[in-house]
């Protein structure tokens, strides 16, 4: 047999031979796709389905915006077989791969979920998820992310309302200081409990008592502290003036040294330095009622004809109110605190309630600076006043008339003043 | 001292005494039976010290007190030196001092805002020199200023946006017309009166309460009696407050009676 015919031969059984190899591929194939188990049209390529659960779709990671680049935030399509009803899927689990190393679960989520946030990360790393629904049967894993890493913002525009706020607020005090400076008169209306201050300074050199000056029990971080010190100066001047003893127990240190600084300045303005003394003010203690249990001893013991209460108080400030009503002496109080405003008003001669504590020491300071943050925290309240009619009148007429204007101006409103 | 002080002091002595070795003798045979009945007995001591005080000062009271000054002055500079220096920056600027201190050092990359708060605190100490006593106020114009900034926002937050937004609120609730809410009037909590009253009190209450915090203008006229609305919104609140807070103190009173009833005289359950 020559070449040619063996050739021949093989081109003329070609055909029946690639008719049997596809007839046995097909048959094949056939029973090789009988035998596996059927698996959901929804699963990924990718997945790694166990049960017959469909996984999460649609798995994103992005920055989570506005922050110091330490958080990412997962999102994802539940799985479709995530239905309450029916109640296959039992939770997820969220699964975090730093740096291509093992994953490593950091979530367990109740099912119904679609999102997760990763906080505490690095901005040097690279972090990859996956998320696994969980049913009583098995588990179903979704398709793993593309490495992310957190970022960091500069700017947070979320809070652009805050800032303009500020802004204004700002600039009002800083046209308002500017204006007192230039000699402007601001007005600023009378506030009762002031008016007391010279009558009860008056009341002590008569009596022949001292003056308790007690300036609440926080330190010099809390701005009702530093208005107490404020008016602690005026008070210090008149002190000098009349020549009347004032003792000055406090709970801390930093406290008992700004104190000190502030009653040696109001004598030095009074033209009477040498009649200051460091023991007018003396530390007793930081805990809160072993304070309290020292201030009632000095009052029941030394009588004061005055009592200034101001400043932030707490549980002790019906304590200290009553002990100095019992003595006799005339107390003017004041605070900011919500809470401890109502024993002062019951056990008090006047009070200064709230924000009038802030305007008490500007008004007596009569500093440019003092007034023109009282006049330009002013304007804030003007502004709050008419956003508050604004807003409730666009809410009412919303409600009243339906009318989509009146529903857009209130989501203005709303977006406005919205700390989110 | 008088004789009748003398009387009370040794009475005092006699029924400590005897309160101590009841106690002990009801202890805890295996337990700390001798000390743990003296703290009680002391515990009791001081509660009763300190509430003598309702009926006058008295040396009782003034033991009970220059105890609790001095001996919590003493705890929070030992709490403050141990948790705050040696607790939080000793082990962050010096492996030395760490281990003088017996604390574990925390070795890490180099951070110059630990020596902040140190250099701070040493200008604060400034004070205690005749010559540079002025330098102690950079540190305090430096806590004073910081707190101010931050508070700044955070209130700006929490006491304006947040409060304006609370008060956005409709005076009129699910309204249907005014046959529909003469028909329906009633004082259910959950009603369409209920929640229209609320909504106007809020919205009242607060526009008269930010009028009398308005310092710029002279409160007369309209302004002057819608400031006078104001103060009585406050006074209603604060008598509301007022009651809360009482029965908040009823509460610690009924928790000292109960340690003098029961750990101390045993005699309630």
């Amino acid at each position: 047999m020559t070449k040619h015919q063996r050739k021949d031969r093989h081109s003329r059984v070609g055909p029946a031979t690639l008719l049997i190899t596809v007839s046995v591929f097909f048959t094949a194939s056939l029973s090789l796709a009988q035998s596996e188990p059927t698996v959901s049209d929804s699963v990924p390529v990718d997945s790694q389905a166990v049960a017959s659960i469909a996984p999460v779709t649609s798995l994103i990671v992005e920055d989570f915006k506005y922050d110091d680049g330490e958080k990412l935030l997962l999102s994802w399509i539940p799985s479709i077989d995530d239905v309450p009803e029916v109640g296959r899927i039992t939770g997820y689990e969220v699964y975090r791969i730093t740096d291509g190393g093992e994953p490593e679960k950091i979530g367990d989520l109740v099912a119904g979920k679609n999102s997760y946030e990763d906080d505490g990360l690095s901005r040097e790393s690279q972090y990859q998820y996956y998320v696994v629904a969980l049913s009583d049967g098995g588990s179903a894993m979704s398709v793993m992310t593309a490495p992310s890493s957190p970022e960091r913002e500069w700017i947070n525009f979320g809070r652009t309302n805050l800032f303009l706020v500020a802004l204004i607020i700002g600039g009002a005090i800083i046209f308002f200081i500017g204006s007192a400076r230039r000699g402007k008169k601001l007005f600023v209306r009378k506030i009762a409990g002031l008016e007391a201050v010279d009558e009860a300074i008056g009341r002590a050199t008569e009596m022949g008592r001292p003056i308790l000056f007690i300036p609440g029990i926080r330190d010099m971080d809390d701005v009702q502290t530093l208005a107490a010190l404020t008016i602690l100066g005026r008070v210090a001047e008149q002190v000098a003036n009349y020549d009347v003893q004032i003792r000055m127990p406090v709970s801390r240190s930093l406290v008992m040294t700004a104190a000190r600084e502030t009653i040696k300045a109001g004598f030095q303005t009074a033209g009477r330095p040498d009649a200051y003394n460091d023991d007018m003010v003396n530390y007793v203690t930081d805990e809160q009622f072993g304070y309290v249990a020292a201030v009632d001893g000095v009052m029941v013991r030394e009588k004061p004809a005055t009592v200034f209460l101001l400043g932030a108080f707490f549980a002790e400030s019906l304590i200290l109110a009553e002990t100095g009503n019992s003595v006799g002496a005339i107390q003017i109080a004041g605070t900011a605190r919500p809470a401890q405003l109502p024993f002062f008003v019951a056990a008090c001669d006047f009070t200064l309630i709230g924000e009038e504590l802030f305007a008490a020491s500007a008004y007596l300071s009569g500093e440019p600076k003092a007034l023109g943050s009282l006049k330009g925290q002013d304007v804030g309240k003007g502004i709050a006043m008419a956003a508050i009619l604004i807003g409730v009148a666009s809410a009412t007429l919303a409600e009243l008339t339906g009318w989509g204007a009146m529903t857009s101006l209130l989501e203005i409103m709303k977006g406005l003043f919205s700390s989110q | 001292m008088s004789r009748t002080g003398i009387v009370v002091f040794l009475v005092v002595c006699v029924l400590f005494v005897v309160s101590w070795v009841v106690k002990a003798g009801t202890g805890d045979p295996e337990g700390h039976y001798i000390r743990d009945g003296f703290l009680v007995t002391f515990a009791a001591f001081l509660t009763l010290a300190i509430m003598s005080f309702m009926y006058k000062d008295n040396p009782y009271y003034k033991f009970a007190e220059h105890l609790f000054v001095g001996v919590s002055a003493a705890y929070w500079m030992c709490l403050a030196f141990w948790s705050t220096l040696v607790g939080n920056l000793v082990p962050r600027i010096s492996e030395r001092l760490s281990n003088a201190f017996m604390v574990p050092h925390q070795p890490g990359e180099y951070n110059f805002f630990f020596y902040i708060p140190v250099i701070l605190g040493i200008l604060l100490l400034m004070r205690l020199s005749p010559k540079g006593g002025w330098i102690s106020r950079w540190p305090l114009a430096f806590i004073v200023g910081t707190t101010a900034g931050l508070n700044f926002v955070r209130y700006l937050r929490s006491d304006f946006i947040n409060q304006i937004n609370s008060t956005f609120l409709p005076l009129a609730v699910d309204w249907q017309g005014f046959g529909h809410f003469f028909s329906n009037l009633s004082l259910n909590a959950t009603g369409q009166f209920v929640a229209m009253f609320g909504n106007c009190v809020i919205f009242f209450g607060v526009l008269c309460g930010v009028i009398y915090f308005f310092f710029s203008k002279e409160h007369t006229g309209w302004f002057g009696r819608a400031s006078r609305v104001g103060i009585w919104v406050l006074m209603i609140t604060f008598g509301a407050s007022f009651g809360y807070t009482v029965m908040g103190r009823i509460s610690l009173l009924v928790g000292r009676l109960t340690f003098l009833l029961r750990d101390w005289l045993g005699i309630a359950s």
